[in-house]
């Protein structure tokens, strides 16, 4: 394995060191063999399956108003499935809601607003008409960005979302 | 068929220092009812009490979580039973105010309004216990118990507005109440 190829540890290895012990999860093809699955099996990490993703935009909250972090694992169609909730829960709620998401279909090393898949090529440009803050993580240095972003979401009570660009191993 | 506001009142007076989530009307009313900084009502969005109830009985195992739920808001999350059954957290009591309407959009009924068993929903997704409750009496004589047992339970609650009670959405959403909702929390 090349060096600069995104490793599923590396991931798991940041979210550990910004504190995350809840994960609420709905299985993404990019995110689900190395890191959802290792996550699940890791006593570190209590997972939490929902059944659609806005569910687990709002067991996040809940889980900061009792005094947690947590993180939401989910593919791209999730989120866009979630937008009300993202509207009404996340920021009008000013909940610090982190987002963990699958770019499926995402061609290697293009950024997301290039891909040719259509569904890809809005997620940037939606969470930017809602505000909310993204990170593009598709190479091994970009695991850096996972703590000062969840960090920076919890100083703030923003919610985030760290957009993965390809499998990790 | 209970009024929603007399149902509040028979819970407040069972009361002790449950973490108490309600949305919409039941919502409403309970900010005038049973003011405490231990109420949750800043749901945001339609259908997302039983999940933000969910958040706090994980995170909070040694409080109990009392959610009053509409029946128009879990339809709108039916997932949400199966999630919280998987989930099974013993301190979550699932209250619906089964009032058969979207009463806060206009009174419109619900799909299949009445006709709905929503205690073998719950049942089905996985919830060891339920009640069907559709009088004061029997809620009041029951609830003590039910306060005291092992989670997720769902109560159905058969109901009809009651008295009139003002409105007030941006209280129920309000950020600076949700902070004190964190500190009363933390102390609790």
């Amino acid at each position: 394995m090349a060096d600069s190829e995104l490793k599923a540890e590396d991931i798991i290895k940041q979210i550990k060191k910004a504190g995350i012990h809840f994960v609420v999860a709905l299985p993404d093809r990019v995110t689900s063999h190395y890191l959802l699955k290792t996550i699940m099996r890791d006593p570190d990490f209590k997972v939490v399956q929902v059944c659609k993703e806005d569910e687990g935009i709002s067991i996040c909250s809940g889980l900061f108003a009792a005094g947690h972090r947590s993180l939401m694992m989910m593919q791209y169609t999730g989120l866009l499935d979630s937008v009300n909730s993202l509207r009404g829960v996340a920021v009008e709620g000013e909940n610090p809601v982190c987002m963990l998401v699958g770019l499926l279909g995402k061609e290697p090393g293009v950024a997301p607003t290039q891909s040719k898949k259509y569904g890809v090529k809005i997620i940037e440009p939606v969470l930017d008409a809602m505000g909310i803050e993204h990170h593009w993580v598709e190479e091994a240095g970009d695991t850096q960005k996972i703590v000062p972003a969840i960090e920076k979401a919890y100083a703030s009570t923003r919610p985030m979302a760290v957009l993965i660009g390809r499998e990790p191993k | 068929m209970m009024q929603r506001d007399e149902c509040l009142k028979v819970f407040k007076r069972h009361r002790k220092d449950e973490i108490v989530v309600a949305v919409y009307m039941a919502a409403q009313e309970m900010t005038h009812i049973m003011p405490s900084d231990l109420n949750y009502t800043f749901t945001g969005a339609m259908g997302q009490g039983s999940s933000h109830a969910l958040g706090l009985a994980l995170g909070r195992p040694d409080k109990r979580v009392v959610l009053f739920d509409g029946d128009g808001s879990l339809l709108m999350n039916l997932g949400s039973l199966v999630t919280i059954a998987n989930a099974a957290p013993k301190n979550y009591i699932h209250c619906l105010c089964e009032n058969g309407t979207y009463e806060t959009n206009g009174a419109v009924p619900i799909p299949r309004a009445g006709q709905i068993r929503f205690v073998d929903m719950a049942k089905a997704a996985g919830y060891p216990k339920t009640y069907e409750f559709s009088n004061l009496w029997d809620w009041d004589y029951e609830l003590d118990n039910i306060l005291k047992e092992d989670g997720p339970i769902f109560v159905d609650l058969k109901m009809e507005p009651g008295e009139a009670y003002p409105e007030d959405f941006r209280r129920l959403y309000s950020i600076e109440y949700r902070d004190k909702f964190r500190e009363a929390l933390k102390k609790s």
